[in-house]
C-alpha cells in the first residue's frame, strides 16, 4: 500500500509541468522528466491514471456516438440510401447500394445547389465588408470612453443579444419591421406607404446582415477589448511625446496592436466562408423565397430531412465540408506566408 | 528558479493622461449619438413588446398594433397563455430540457476537463485530440439525423439533451482553467491521500465557481434557445419547447413547417398574446444574465487566450 502511494506520489511530480504558464515549462529542465516519464510502464501510468480516465469516458462516449459515427457516416453520401431497408438506419446503411459519386453527379447539375452556393459566398462577402469591421470599431470606442461604469453599462446591453435565440431576433425585427410591425404602423399614421423589409427578396441580404450585426456586434468586441487593453500604454505616450495626433496614433499603435486578433479572425471567418448561419436562414426562408434566402446549410435540410432524399444531402453537407476543409488550411497557409500566427501553430 | 510571473494585462484607463489632447466636441457628440443609438437600439424593442404584451385589448387597438407608451396594465394575455395549453407545456418542456441538459453538460464537461488537465497522464496527448477535432469538423447534419433517430430517440427530450451535451469551447475554457490552479493545493491535497475524484470536488471545483457558473449559463442558454434540433427530432405537438412555439405564434405566416403546432390555441392570437409568448421566452435569458455577466468576460478570454 504504501509502496503504491510513493509511486502515485512520483507520479504526480511527474505529471505537472510546473506551472500553467507557457514561459515557465519551457524553462524547467523538461526533457529529463520527460524522458523519466516514458520509461514508467504502461501499467503502472494506467493504475496511477485510471481515475482520468474514467473522467473523460462519458464525454468520449458522448462524442463518439455524436460527432464521430456521423461523421464516418457521411460515406451514405457514395450510397443510394434507402431508410427503408431495414428497421434502423445502420441496417438500411448496410442493405443500400454504393453508387460512388452519382450523387455529386447529380448536385453539380443542380441549379438550386448553385443558386444556394451563390447566396452562400454572397452573404460572406458581403458580411466580411460591412459587418467585420464594426466590433473592432466600437471596442475602439467602448475602449476609449473614460467612465468605467459607463462602459460597464454599455458592454451589459450590447452582449445581451447574442444570448437571444434567432427564434426571438426575428421575432423582434418582425415586431419592429414586419408588415404588421412598428415601423409600418408609424409610416402608415404619417400617410406613407408602408414598406416590408422582411419579405423582400432584394433586400434580404442587408436584412440578415443587419439582424447578425444586432444580435452579435457587442459580442464581438470582446476579444478585441481584450487585446486592445494589453497595449503597453507607453507607447501612446512616446507617441504622442514624438507630435503624433490621435489619427496617427489609431494607424500606427491601436491597429497594429489588433493586427494579430484581426488575422486569427479573418481565418477562421474565410475557413467559415461556407457557413453564415443557418437557423437565421431557415425561419426566414419561406418569407423571402428560396431564391434568395437558401443558402448551403439550408440547402442540405431541405433536400434531405425535409425529402427524405438522405443521400443527396449526405453529399451536399460533405461537399460544403470538404471545401471549407480546404478553405480553413488554405486561410491559415496565407496567415503563416504574412508573417502571422494563424490558428495550428502550437505554442 | 524560473518564477511563474503572470502579466495581468493593466486596468483600462478611468482617467485621460495628461499628454493626450483634449477631445473635440464633434468627436464627443459622434461617441454620444453613437453609443445612444446602440443601448436604444437593443432595449428599445424589448420595452416595446413588454409595453404591448402589458397592454389592454383597447390599447392595442388606439395604438393600432403596438404600444409604445404604456397606459395602464393589463396581464390578462399572461392569465390566458399560462392557464395550461401549448405555450405552458412548452415552457415547462423547455425548463426541463434546460435543467437536466445544464447538470449532464455541466457534469460531463467539468470531469473531462479534469481529465485532461494533466500532460503526461496516459494517452493524453491522443484524448487531447480526440476531444478537439470535432472543433475543426462539424459532425454532418444528415448522418446525426440518422444516429439520434437511429437510437430511437426521437420525439424524446434526449434527443435535444445529448448530442450537444458536450461543447469543445466550453471544454476548453474549463481545462484552462483548471490548469491554472496551484501546483501546491493539488499536491498537498495528494499528500493527505485524496484521489482524482475527491481533489476535483473539494479542492478544484470550489476554486473554479466562477467559470462553472458561466459555462454552465453557456449551457442553459443553448438548452432554453434550441430550436432546430427540436425541429428535427420532435414531431408531436405536445413535446415542443418554447422556441418552436414562439415560431408559430410569431412567424407562423413565414414557416408553415410548423403548422399545426399551436394545438391549444384555436383562434388566432391577439397582439398581447404574441409579445407576451416573446417576453416569457426572453425573461429567464434577462433574469440570469446579470449575475452572471461580469465573469463571463473573464471566462471566456481565459479560453480564448488558453485555446
Amino acid at each position: 500500500m504504501s509502496t503504491r502511494k510513493a509511486s502515485v506520489a512520483v507520479g504526480s511530480d511527474l505529471t505537472r509541468p510546473g506551472g500553467p504558464t507557457p514561459p515557465a515549462r519551457a524553462a524547467r529542465p523538461a526533457t529529463r522528466r520527460t524522458g523519466r516519464a516514458r520509461r514508467v510502464p504502461l501499467r503502472t501510468r494506467l493504475r496511477r491514471d485510471w481515475q482520468l480516465l474514467v473522467m473523460v469516458a462519458p464525454g468520449f462516449l458522448l462524442l463518439l456516438v455524436f460527432s464521430y459515427v456521423p461523421i464516418v457516416g457521411n460515406v451514405i453520401a457514395f450510397q443510394d440510401y434507402n431508410p427503408y431497408l431495414g428497421d434502423n438506419p445502420l441496417q438500411a446503411f448496410l442493405h443500400s447500394d454504393w453508387i460512388g459519386f452519382g450523387q455529386f453527379q447529380l448536385l453539380f447539375e443542380d441549379p438550386a445547389f448553385w443558386d444556394a452556393f451563390r447566396n452562400t459566398l454572397a452573404i460572406t462577402a458581403f458580411q466580411l465588408v460591412f459587418f467585420f469591421p464594426l466590433p473592432i470599431f466600437l471596442a475602439i470606442v467602448l475602449h476609449n470612453l473614460l467612465s468605467s461604469r459607463l462602459r460597464g453599462f454599455i458592454q451589459t446591453v450590447v452582449y445581451l443579444p447574442h444570448f437571444f435565440s434567432w427564434v426571438l431576433v426575428v421575432s423582434f425585427f418582425v415586431a419592429m419591421l414586419g408588415g404588421a410591425g412598428l415601423l409600418a404602423q408609424t409610416m402608415r399614421e404619417a400617410g406613407l406607404e408602408p414598406w416590408n423589409v422582411m419579405t423582400n427578396p432584394d433586400t434580404f441580404i442587408i436584412l440578415v446582415t443587419a439582424e447578425a450585426v444586432w444580435k452579435d456586434v457587442g459580442w464581438g468586441t470582446i476579444v478585441f477589448l481584450a487585446a486592445l487593453s494589453t497595449i503597453d500604454q507607453n507607447l501612446y505616450e512616446a507617441a504622442a511625446a514624438d507630435g503624433a495626433g490621435r489619427w496617427r496614433r489609431l494607424w500606427h499603435i491601436t491597429l497594429p496592436g489588433l493586427r494579430p486578433v484581426i488575422v486569427l479572425l479573418l481565418i477562421l471567418r474565410l475557413g467559415d466562408a461556407l457557413s453564415v448561419g443557418f437557423e437565421q436562414f431557415l425561419l426566414q426562408r419561406d418569407a423571402v423565397g428560396r431564391q434568395a434566402s437558401e443558402v448551403l446549410d439550408t440547402f442540405v435540410y431541405h433536400f434531405s430531412i425535409a425529402t427524405g432524399n438522405y443521400g443527396y444531402g449526405a453529399a451536399a453537407g460533405l461537399f460544403k465540408a470538404a471545401v471549407g476543409l480546404c478553405l480553413i488550411l488554405a486561410a491559415n497557409k496565407i496567415a503563416h506566408m504574412l508573417g502571422e500566427r494563424g490558428i495550428y501553430s502550437r505554442s | 528558479m524560473t518564477a511563474t510571473i503572470v502579466r495581468k494585462p493593466p486596468r483600462p484607463r478611468t482617467r485621460r493622461p495628461v499628454w493626450e489632447e483634449k477631445p473635440t466636441l464633434t468627436g464627443q457628440a459622434g461617441k454620444a449619438v453613437l453609443l445612444t443609438l446602440l443601448v436604444l437600439g437593443v432595449l428599445f424593442p424589448l420595452w416595446v413588446i413588454l409595453v404591448t404584451s402589458l397592454s389592454s385589448r383597447e390599447t392595442i387597438a388606439e395604438a393600432g398594433g403596438l404600444v409604445v407608451i404604456p397606459k395602464g396594465i393589463d396581464t390578462s394575455a399572461y392569465e390566458t397563455i399560462l392557464a395550461g395549453g401549448a405555450v405552458t407545456r412548452a415552457l415547462w418542456i423547455s425548463t426541463l430540457v434546460t435543467v437536466i441538459g445544464t447538470a449532464i453538460a455541466l457534469a460531463v464537461t467539468v470531469l473531462a476537463a479534469y481529465g485532461l488537465s494533466r500532460p503526461r497522464s496516459v494517452g493524453y496527448r491522443w484524448l487531447l485530440a480526440y476531444f478537439l477535432l470535432p472543433f475543426l469538423v462539424y459532425p454532418p447534419l444528415v448522418p446525426k439525423y440518422l444516429v439520434v433517430t437511429g437510437l430511437g430517440l426521437k420525439d424524446t427530450i434526449w434527443a435535444l439533451i445529448l448530442p450537444p451535451a458536450i461543447s469543445v469551447f466550453n471544454l476548453v475554457v474549463v481545462r484552462g482553467f483548471f490548469q491554472g490552479v496551484p501546483q501546491e493545493l493539488l499536491d498537498s491535497a495528494r499528500m493527505d491521500g485524496a484521489n482524482d475524484f475527491l481533489t476535483l470536488a473539494r479542492i478544484v471545483l470550489p476554486l473554479s465557481r466562477a467559470v462553472i457558473a458561466v459555462v454552465g449559463l453557456f449551457y442553459a442558454v443553448s438548452y432554453w434557445n434550441v430550436w432546430f434540433d427540436a425541429l428535427l427530432f420532435i414531431d408531436r405537438n405536445d413535446m415542443y419547447p418554447i422556441q418552436r412555439v414562439l415560431q408559430s405564434y410569431l412567424l407562423a405566416g413565414q414557416a408553415p413547417h410548423t403548422s399545426g403546432g399551436t394545438s391549444g390555441v384555436t383562434m388566432p392570437p391577439t397582439e398581447s398574446i404574441k409579445m407576451a409568448v416573446v417576453i416569457l421566452t426572453v425573461a429567464p435569458i434577462v433574469a440570469v444574465y446579470p449575475f452572471i455577466q461580469r465573469h463571463f468576460i473573464k471566462g471566456v478570454l481565459i479560453g480564448a487566450i488558453k485555446g
